[in-house]
């Protein structure tokens, strides 16, 4: 395994209560592997980022069973080593909001330049030379190392940051939202760059895709996972995922999402909203919006528990699944689930 | 004959160079062509779809008809009444007429009033309703929208959820009846789960209600779910409108077809076909002769794509394309 994670919580202490935005997420991404990561705003995917990158703030309070990297605890490790070994060498990270993350007052040449120098013992001659390796890897042309941000466009800073994220060659790019705000054209093609970088690199690398967009989730990931409220849902290959789900969240997503294919599907929304993060809910985090919920699922803790190989699912109702697939599609099923709340 | 008829309409936007760059750079001013000779007709009460990458002038458009902005030249036509030569007090009864949803429930929304302030503001800025009135107003508006008047009048916007807020731009954009609303993005700020609701609401009263509605989105899945006609613009020109059915099933412009085949699809088991399109969205600042579109163009280009600008022609009945292959 890469990157091995199990039970893993973080809790922010503020002054009206514990946040607790990750609350027992476990999930585990193999070598050359895409794994998507997808919720909704609020569900805790950019906590969880957060907590592998070692950027939360100084009220967040990080445990976990296990959060290993290769087999080395990344919670035992000391900020020293982390930044040392760990950081850009082996996991790096593509921001949300690229197109906000390079300075605009160096050229973006410089910028990956320094990132380099800051992360391995590489030579400035030789790292500039690596960035217009890396450019060009991604599709810009040489001669625009020496461009200032404002001159690109916003696919450009994308793939520009890409190409940062790839510059140490690290094994696990974490992508944060890489193409939310893009136009589809442009992300279209930032898509298939990566896939074809994936294809060409020798050292294999995995992603970690976070995004709500379930559509480019689907098209680009080898396994996804649901999260919801700070908690996984389900995770399994990507086509069990969408042809077998097992949790009636994963159920209500697809229900919601629109589809160019089919135009004649009736989309149906879930009613509520996310509850609140703050204080102890005992049952399952869904239960208040889960047209299938009955009274234990407010408290009885549902366990990240295996339906089928390799696939996992967060609700005790699972054995149920055949008849929630076949009324999930109906929207009376949802709007029932309204009227209780 | 439809409710809204636009002919030919331009807006270009000119920029200046600085005296600096004018005498020692000798630069000319250049100009943004955003709208650029863009003729159609909305038909009253159907829901018509605008698609388009940034930068193609989709939002230009509607603050032109919404009279946010004046057209450099053209005609926009409302129930056969011409709009450029209106006095102050049409213009006001166009306005309580035509209203518009904004993209985000976030911004769009003034934090100091309440629920109740926010519905009511248009009635009590156009009309002259009594107090009582706008009340009753504001109380049956806030109930077609799904949300429940004595539960919500006295929330503030950080109170609500996004998509009770998207409610409450809902109620506020249509406390007036209008006959036309522009929705602009109206859920691409919202999370996928309700964003269906949303687009339910918007679908539903606009048939209770025989409302005209243009809906403006970059996201081609979510126009093929709520729109009966589509049309697609491209650095400020129309390259094709027709019904959304038959575009998506066949799209004949090849920027149309490069657009849609781009779509992301909810199914790991689908295989992209190779895009063949070229380049990047250029800017609409002083565009060559010509189609837009030929330097990006898969077809090849024909002489005339490079000299002539292809017009809008109808190929079928209702589609119309503006393509010199057509």
């Amino acid at each position: 395994m890469l990157l091995d994670i199990h039970n893993l919580k973080t809790h922010y202490q503020t002054e009206s209560g514990t946040v607790k935005a990750v609350d027992g997420v476990s999930f585990s991404i193999a070598e050359d592997e895409v794994f998507g990561l997808a919720g909704e705003s609020g569900c805790g995917k950019s906590t969880l980022i957060r907590t592998i990158m070692r950027l939360v703030p100084g009220n967040a309070r990080v445990s976990a069973e296990r959060l290993a990297f290769r087999g080395q605890d990344l919670l035992a490790m000391s900020d020293h080593d982390y930044r040392e070994k760990i950081l850009w060498q082996e996991i790096s990270l593509v921001p949300q909001s690229a197109m906000n993350s390079l300075n605009p007052v160096h050229r973006v040449g410089d910028q990956v330049v320094e990132a380099i120098l800051a992360h391995s013992d590489m030579g400035r001659r030789e790292a500039a030379a690596r960035v217009v390796s890396l450019f060009e890897g991604v599709g810009l042309q040489a001669g625009l190392t020496h461009s200032y941000p404002h001159e690109f466009s916003g696919g450009m800073r994308q793939r520009a940051m890409i190409a940062m994220s790839l510059a140490l060659d690290p094994s696990l790019i974490i992508m944060d939202e890489p193409t939310t705000g893009l136009d589809v054209l442009v992300q279209e093609r930032i898509l298939r760059k990566l896939a074809e970088i994936r294809r060409q690199v020798k050292k294999p690398k995995s992603i970690l895709l976070i995004t709500h967009d379930i559509s480019v989730i689907a098209e680009m990931s080898d396994r996804i996972g649901i999260m919801y409220a700070g908690r996984m849902m389900e995770a399994a290959r990507s086509l069990e995922l969408f042809n077998e789900p097992f949790h009636p969240y994963t159920l209500g997503l697809k229900n919601a999402f629109p589809s160019i294919k089919a135009p004649d599907r009736q989309l149906i929304s879930i009613p509520g909203s996310p509850p609140n993060l703050i204080g102890d809910i005992p049952g399952c985090v869904f239960a208040e919006r889960c047209p299938f919920a009955i009274a234990d699922c407010n408290h009885v803790f549902p366990d990240f528990k295996e339906v089928s190989p390799g696939h996992f699912a967060a609700c005790i109702r699972t054995d149920h699944i055949d008849e929630f697939r076949q009324r999930a599609g109906d929207k009376s099923t949802w709007e029932s689930s309204k009227s209780k709340s | 004959m439809g409710i809204l008829e636009i002919e030919k309409l331009r807006k270009h936007f000119y920029l200046n160079p600085g005296l600096l760059a004018r005498v020692v750079g000798k630069k000319k001013p250049s100009v943004i062509k955003a709208v650029d000779g863009v003729s159609f007709s909305v038909e009253a009460g159907e829901i018509l779809g605008i698609a388009g990458e940034s930068g193609c002038g989709k939002s230009t458009t509607c603050s032109l008809i919404t009279k946010l902005l004046e057209p450099t030249s053209g005609v926009i036509r409302y129930k056969g009444q011409d709009l450029s030569g209106v006095g102050k007090k049409e213009l006001k009864a166009y306005r309580r007429q035509v209203q518009i949803i904004f993209q985000d429930p976030y911004e769009s929304l003034n934090p100091r009033f309440t629920t109740f302030d926010l519905v009511a503001e248009p009635l009590r800025a156009t009309g002259n309703e009594g107090k009582g009135e706008i009340r009753k107003k504001v109380f049956s508006t806030l109930e077609l929208v799904g949300l429940k008047p004595d539960e919500y009048q006295n929330r503030y916007p950080h109170q609500m959820s996004g998509g009770e807020r998207q409610r409450v731009g809902i109620a506020s954009a249509l406390v007036l009846d209008p006959e036309l609303v522009i929705a602009d993005e109206p859920v691409s700020m919202l999370d996928v789960s309700i964003r269906a609701g949303i687009l339910d609401l918007i679908r539903d009263l606009s048939q209770r209600l025989q409302f005209t509605c243009i809906f403006v989105s970059h996201d081609l899945s979510i126009l093929s779910n709520i729109c009966e006609r589509l049309m697609i613009m491209y650095l400020g020109k129309v390259m094709e409108l027709g019904t959304i059915r038959e575009i998506i099933a066949e799209p004949l412009h090849p920027y149309a077809q490069a657009l849609i085949s781009a779509v992301p699809i909810p199914d790991p088991s689908y295989k992209r076909p190779r895009p063949r399109i070229k380049g990047e969205v250029s800017q609409p600042i002083d565009p060559p002769p010509g189609c837009r579109f030929h330097t990006r163009c898969p077809q090849g280009t024909m002489e005339a794509c490079e000299l002539e600008d292809p017009p809008l022609k109808e190929v079928k009945p209702g589609h119309f394309v503006s393509c010199h292959l057509y």
